[in-house]
């Protein structure tokens, strides 16, 4: 058990909007170096699984620890501290601002002296963004307020990634470059990742584990390629 | 970041300049008095702006904490003989506290909510201040002993502008600071997307908080000069009307302008002064100059002008 201790580990997860509960008892866990995918359809309760694991939606019950420790009431600066980043549904950057301050904010927390080859870093990953650095966020496209969202996120130099639909409102051309992108952070920066996908087909080809979560509860898991493979999986989330 | 280190200076610079070069221009004492009057009301709407403005967070209450300040230079020297601007510092410390125990409730509210949070706040400091009138004089006010300087009396109303002008330029130069600092940054972030704020790692209570004591310290200063300026006070300054004041001032300037905000407060001074001639219509003409301000110049006078004078310059 202690060598084998999960980064991140997620028991009996309870959430609630008002008297409304949306994730009935949700058990998973990342171990470092993964990348794991939570599928599901609308409503399903993807979106509140996130974010109660960054802290910004209360959970009402069982636990969450990280790295070994229990951040079950951990508000969520200290949770960005602890290693955890989230890049939030809908991109959430922030629109008037300059593109590089976007980016200096995700390092908010940060004093060392490395933020700036952090940027440069993040600049060589989206050059797009380094053209446009002192120009406000809100004038990207789509796609590269995506990747500003990831990069802002990678500014904390986090451990586990949380990315909470990546691929909404994107072109396919523009998913499959966002989702190669996910792969080298994990493969070069050994990141972890934690998505949640409508696009199942994309998220769980890329993906070392998959969860699949129905209704606030989880109904399906295995490795990424075995769901892909699964008869309900393909029938009621890849359409075939 | 060469932008950002010029611009913490220029606009302290830029309002240090307008100070010296006005004053080759005052005919009289009285255009010297309402300058002053100008610089004061100027460094209380930095303060109000640094809230609203950047932290997106309203304070109908910051009569208040003027009212604090201005109520300490008078009560504590006549009561316990401290010199007045020992008087101001502990002014400010009281501000300050009591900012921070209210702020720490009040700001888990939003939008209208706490806007009457705060407005029921100054109102119940403009009530405290006319009750007490054993200590304050009620509302008929108290005078205030006069600022006496190393055995140097300060009088005059052209020291005065020196001294107010000096005090807004320190106020300003802070302020550009504050905001271009990475706490600066984080106010900007939570006026924009507090969930977002939040996944970034900022602690969004404690940047609120922060913003919102920096600014009361700001009225309290700003109530100080103006009591000890006037050499009296009256409770009117703490009062309801008065805060509204501040937040025109800010909006009609600009929010997100600390250039805005000596705008603001130049247009909401001087112009009464101006129109006192028009007798019975001086408000009604006040209000409709404000009206097509706020049409014409929608986000407030000097951010609305910037952007004019930069789609012409592209052109």
């Amino acid at each position: 058990m202690h060598s084998t201790e999960p980064l991140l580990r997620v028991e009996a997860l309870r959430s609630a909007y008002g008297r409304i509960e949306a994730l009935h008892g949700v058990s998973l866990s990342v171990a470092a170096g993964e990348i794991v995918a939570l599928v599901g359809g609308n409503g399903a309760g993807k979106t509140t699984l996130l974010r109660t694991l960054s802290g910004v939606q209360p959970m009402t019950g069982g636990s969450l620890s990280f790295q070994g420790r229990d951040i079950s009431r951990a508000s969520p600066h200290a949770r960005v501290a602890a290693g955890i980043a989230q890049v939030p549904e809908g991109r959430q950057i922030f629109a008037p601002l300059a593109i590089e301050d976007n980016l200096r904010l995700g390092a908010y927390l940060r004093k060392d002296a490395e933020i700036a080859s952090d940027l440069e870093r993040i600049y060589s990953l989206f050059p797009v963004l380094k053209e446009r650095r002192r120009n406000p966020a809100g004038g990207l496209s789509g796609g590269q307020q995506q990747m500003l969202a990831i990069g802002r996120a990678l500014m904390s130099r986090p451990t586990l990634l949380l990315l909470d639909e990546p691929s909404m409102g994107l072109a396919p051309v523009l998913v499959d470059q966002v989702f190669e992108i996910i792969q080298r952070l994990n493969r070069e920066d050994g990141v972890t990742v934690f998505l949640v996908e409508q696009n199942a087909f994309a998220a769980l080809s890329i993906a070392t584990r998959g969860y699949v979560i129905e209704t606030g509860e989880i109904a399906i898991e295995g490795k990424g390629s075995a769901l892909l493979a699964d008869e309900r999986v393909r029938e009621a989330y890849l359409g075939v | 970041m060469g932008r950002l280190l010029s611009h913490r200076l220029a606009v302290p610079l830029v309002i240090a300049l307008l100070v010296v070069a006005l004053s080759f221009a005052m005919p009289s004492n009285f255009y010297y008095r309402v300058a002053a009057l100008v610089w004061i009301s100027a460094l209380a709407v930095i303060g109000l702006n640094l809230l609203m403005g950047y932290a997106g967070q309203v304070s109908l209450g910051h009569a208040g904490f003027f009212g604090i300040g201005a109520y300490a230079v008078a009560v504590l020297p006549a009561q316990f003989g401290l010199h007045p601007l020992v008087a101001a510092l502990l002014g400010a410390f009281a501000t300050a506290a009591l900012a921070f125990l209210v702020g720490r409730p009040i700001l888990r509210l939003k939008g209208h909510y706490l806007a009457v949070a705060t407005l029921g706040f100054g109102i119940l400091i403009a009530m405290t201040i006319s009750n007490e009138a054993w200590l304050t004089g009620g509302p008929d006010g108290m005078p205030v002993e006069r600022l006496t300087l190393f055995g140097w009396r300060v009088r005059g109303a052209d020291t005065w502008y020196w001294i107010t002008g000096g005090l807004l330029v320190i106020g300003a130069w802070i302020a550009c600071n504050l905001v271009a600092s990475p706490t600066g940054r984080a106010l900007r972030a939570l006026h924009d997307s507090e969930v977002a704020a939040r996944v970034a790692g900022i602690d969004v209570a404690r940047a609120k908080l922060t913003v919102f004591v920096i600014s009361a310290v700001y009225a309290s200063v700003a109530g100080s000069t103006l009591a000890l300026l006037n050499g009296f006070v009256t409770p009117d300054k703490a009062n309801f009307l008065h805060s509204i004041e501040l937040v025109t001032m800010v909006v009609l300037g600009g929010m997100g302008s600390v250039l805005g905000s000596l705008a603001g407060a130049a247009i909401l001074v001087v112009l009464p002064q101006v129109l006192t001639g028009f007798h019975d219509y001086e408000h009604m003409i006040l209000g409709l100059i404000m009206m097509v301000i706020m049409i014409v110049l929608r986000a407030g006078i000097v951010p609305s002008l910037a952007a004019l004078f930069k789609g012409r310059w592209k052109k």
